[in-house]
Order: C-alpha cells, then sequence, then structure tokens
C-alpha cells in the first residue's frame, strides 16, 4: 500500500501510539483487502458495543485505549446490550450491567455519538452522493451502498474504529467500480418483507462483494432493510444494485424454491413463546404503521420492539408508545433482537420473528428455536 | 511471493499447525494453550513461538483474544499464514505482533522447532538461523 509522509510517520509512532495502532489496523486491513492507499471519510459507524459479543477483553480494550483515543470525525455507535430504563425487569446480571455502561463510557469519553443504532441511515442526515463513510455495522453498510449513494468497505469493527480515530479507511474494491459479477434474477410472486429478507440472505450467499438484482418493483422501507439486513447476515457481499447488469454475468434464479430452502434454514418452530419485531430497529415510520396495525389489537403473547433512543422518543410525544404499550409490546431502546442478551434458551424456547437477520442470531447466538411469520401473519394471527 | 500486514523484527522457534485457529473460542487468555480437542496443537501454548498456520476462522471479536494474550504476555513473537483473514489482521495489528502472509510453497517448507529470524524491513524477511 502507498502511504502518504504523514501516514508513514504515524505508523512509526511519531503521532502517538493510539495514532500507530490504528494506522496499523488501517494498514494490515488494506494490505487483507488489496487496497492500494488510504483516502479520507466523514463518518464512521462502529460496531463491538454489546457486552454480549466483545466480551472481558474488548471492555478491557476500550477502557485502556478510552484514555487518550479520540475521533477525528463524526461517529456513531451500534445497538448495546439492554435499555437503561426497564432493564431491571430482564433478570440481567450486575456484572453484565457493569460492564456495559464501562463501554459505553469509553465510547463517549473517545467522543462517540452514542447512537446504539443499527440502522444510523435512518436517524442522522445523509451526506451528499459519492461521500466515503466506514460502516461496520453490516446492514448499514449495505444501506448506505445501495440505498443512500454512499460508499463503504463492510468495515469490521476494528477498522471502523480504527477510521473514526484517524479520518480514513483502506481504498478497497466496494469504494472504486461496481462490477458485479453476478445477477440474481427475482421470480417470487407478491413479495413481503420477509421475502425481501431471503432474498438478500439468498444474495449475500451467492455473491461476492456486489451483486445486481433483477425483477424488483418499488419496495418499501421495511423491505428494504429487511433486505439489507438478511444479507448482511449471510456472507460478505456488500451491495445491491439494481437491474440486469452486463451480458456477460452469471444468473441466477431466486424463485420460491430457493425461497422455500432459506425458510426452511431458519424456520425451526411451529409457534413462539414471545415475538420480536425490530432487526434492524425499528424507525419512526414502522412504528407508527405498526400502531395503526393495532388499532383496536392486542397481543396474546410477549412482544418486545427494538428501536434507537431518539425513535423511542418521538414515539412517546406522538403517543405512539401508549398505544402499543396498551396492546401489550414492551418497547425498549439502545438494543436489537440481534444478540440480545435479553432472551436465552434458559428463559424461552421459540421466538417469532419477521426478520431474517434476528432470526439467524437467534438460532445460532441465542441458542432459541424460531418461527419466522410476516409482519401482516403476525398480527393476524397472535393479536386479537 | 510474501505480504507484510504487521511490521516488526523477531527471533525464535517455529510451531506449526495445519488447522485453521478459532482465537475467540480456542485460545486461553490467561496462558495462551489451545483448548480445542480436535486441533492439532491441543494443548500446546503458542507463547513466545514463531506461530505457522492457515489462516484464521471465527468471529471477528477473536482480535480482541490476540490483543488479551499479547496484554498477558503470552502471544506469538510473530504469527505467518498463508491466508490473510482480517480477524488475525486486525487482532495482530491492535496487539502489535508481526504478521507475514506466505504461498503455499513457503508454508509447507516451515517446520515445527525451525529456529528463525524475522524481520519485515529485509528483502529475505524470514531467514534460518
Amino acid at each position: 500500500m502507498e502511504l502518504t509522509k504523514e501516514e508513514e510517520s504515524a505508523l512509526k509512532g511519531e503521532q502517538g501510539e493510539i495514532m500507530q495502532m490504528a494506522y496499523r489496523i488501517l494498514v494490515a486491513t488494506g494490505e487483507a483487502t488489496d487496497a492500494d492507499k488510504l483516502i479520507p471519510i466523514e463518518w464512521a459507524h462502529l460496531s463491538g458495543v454489546n457486552y454480549n459479543t466483545i466480551g472481558d477483553s474488548g471492555e478491557e480494550f476500550l477502557s485502556g485505549i478510552s484514555k487518550t483515543a479520540r475521533v477525528k470525525v463524526k461517529t456513531t455507535l451500534n445497538p448495546m446490550g439492554f435499555d437503561i430504563d426497564n432493564v431491571s425487569n430482564y433478570g440481567l446480571d450486575d456484572n453484565f450491567i457493569s460492564k456495559q455502561l464501562s463501554i459505553r463510557k469509553s465510547y463517549e469519553a473517545m467522543g462517540v455519538i452514542p447512537s446504539f443504532s443499527c440502522i444510523p441511515y435512518e436517524i442522522f442526515d445523509i451526506p451528499k452522493e459519492g461521500t466515503h463513510v466506514s460502516f461496520a455495522e453490516s446492514n448499514a453498510a449495505i444501506h448506505a451502498n445501495s440505498f443512500n449513494n454512499l460508499k463503504t468497505n463492510k468495515e469490521s469493527a476494528f477498522s471502523a474504529l480504527a477510521s473514526a480515530i484517524t479520518g480514513k479507511s483502506p481504498y478497497s474494491l466496494l469504494r472504486k467500480e461496481d462490477s458485479p459479477n453476478i445477477t440474481i434474477r427475482m421470480k417470487v410472486d407478491n413479495p413481503n418483507e420477509m421475502t425481501y429478507g431471503m432474498l438478500g440472505f439468498f444474495a449475500g450467499k451467492v455473491g461476492n462483494d456486489s451483486v445486481n438484482i433483477s425483477g424488483i418493483e418499488e419496495m418499501d422501507r421495511r423491505s428494504c432493510k429487511a433486505m439489507c439486513g438478511g444479507m448482511g447476515t449471510s456472507g460478505t457481499c456488500a451491495k445491491f444494485l439494481f437491474g440486469d447488469g452486463e451480458s456477460n454475468c452469471e444468473k441466477v434464479d431466486f424463485d420460491k424454491k430457493e425461497m422455500n430452502n432459506i425458510y426452511d434454514e431458519l424456520n425451526t418452530a411451529e409457534k413462539g413463546d414471545l415475538i420480536t419485531l425490530g432487526s434492524p430497529q425499528l424507525g419512526l415510520e414502522e412504528i407508527s404503521d405498526l400502531t395503526s396495525k393495532l388499532k383496536g389489537r392486542s397481543f396474546k403473547k410477549r412482544c418486545i420492539i427494538f428501536c434507537p433512543r431518539i425513535v423511542k422518543e418521538q414515539a412517546i410525544k406522538i403517543g405512539y408508545t401508549n398505544e402499543l404499550q396498551r396492546a401489550g409490546c414492551e418497547i425498549l431502546a439502545d438494543c436489537c433482537t440481534c444478540l440480545t442478551p435479553l432472551i436465552n434458551k434458559n428463559n424461552v424456547d421459540s421466538v417469532t420473528t419477521n426478520s431474517i437477520k434476528g432470526a439467524y442470531y437467534l438460532k445460532n447466538s441465542n441458542g432459541v428455536d424460531v418461527n419466522l411469520k410476516s409482519l401482516s401473519q403476525i398480527i393476524k394471527d397472535e393479536t386479537r | 511471493m510474501k505480504k507484510i500486514l504487521v511490521k516488526g523484527k523477531t527471533q525464535g522457534i517455529i510451531l506449526k499447525s495445519l488447522n485453521p485457529i478459532n482465537f475467540l473460542g480456542t485460545v486461553d487468555k490467561q496462558t495462551g494453550v489451545i483448548s480445542d480437542k480436535n486441533h492439532d496443537l491441543f494443548d500446546k501454548s503458542i507463547k513466545n513461538c514463531i506461530l505457522v498456520f492457515p489462516n484464521g476462522v471465527g468471529s471477528s471479536v477473536g482480535a480482541y483474544t490476540i490483543y488479551s494474550i499479547k496484554s498477558n504476555n503470552v502471544a506469538p513473537l510473530a504469527m505467518i499464514c498463508q491466508k490473510a483473514d482480517l480477524t488475525v489482521a486486525t487482532g495482530c495489528a491492535l496487539a502489535n505482533i508481526p504478521l507475514i502472509i506466505v504461498n503455499e510453497n513457503e508454508f509447507s517448507s516451515f517446520h515445527t522447532g525451525q529456529k528463525i529470524l524475522l524481520d519485515t524491513e529485509s528483502l529475505n524477511p524470514i531467514t534460518n538461523i
């Protein structure tokens, strides 16, 4: 990789240990992904926040570097493990809570905005077309590349952190030209958000860096998010381009057969003990839509809703949370279905959700069975 | 053809594995001992050796494990892999452990017990001593 004089000097340690470490990460990542240089970025979004995933090693590392490390560009943060407003209802042990709060403190000390959200693209202003960012959250990276006209690698927790500290990122393939070598032909009729989630999951499995998708009509926000969440879960692919692609592209169909294979892989239960909505977290539009769908109805079992804090605050002001709580929903800010410590196999056997991403992690990380249903089906079956 | 992912200079004795290593799940942070019964380095410590293995596998959080074993003074002196993976690359970068990627032929030429000098700034970064 070609480095500027200033970058070389940072790598030698002439700008302090933290800068040296950050540049070591960028160079190692860049060499591993065949980047030829570093480029400036305007916004970093970090993963590696939930104590459930980063553990003691992560907590100790962040606590150490937070004494001197400061972010150089706007930096936002993925969800953590709980909502402090109601954590006492969920039986989390004190060690988890104190370690999670230490992680929060470390990030805040570094100057990171404590957004605790996996949908930064929905709660922050989007920079102008073509702006380079570094998003470690996979669904957010795919959303940024595919729907927001931004450019990002599918960063790791570490490369995004190094980007936040230096304001730079490796100039790897996804930041350059789009050249998918594969086109997925969407053939399933009347798709709902779960269909799009499975299409994303399928695309992530067959694609390398980016894929073309043909045969797609207009999608609502819920479906876009479901598709990005699904793709980020199953592979390293980080961009959709809509259209047929070049004529020499390999063509692969996504039809009922392919969809049913994914459904059978992720759906392992006939019904759930509780329902979760939000993976990726719900935005205000989805909360508003859910509120109107639940008019005059209430859930027959627990339904947990995950959203960013700013969305929860807006929902309280507008009166949505009152309505949702009346319908039996628990509304949690700052955390997400994905990798939540609040659901585990000791207290729950199975969970109903419409999220493909949520289903994958509930099954593989939380060890619970999953019952997959679209939102409209959930409301039909699980409320009265 | 060698690729330098993390620079550095050290010398030591090679400990070679033919299995990929999952740092998050199978390396003890206090002792550096591999705890996976199915691994060819089972029960061996990776402390202070030049660790040669094909590549890392498993969660990227494994990079923190590499940082932890370095903090606990039980990390390898350097690592040599056949394939670049982001977990090992960032882990070695965090912990400042030299990391070199080598081709298949070079990889198969290394053996446990071999004493080498590793210097990423040298024209010949790996030499027998």
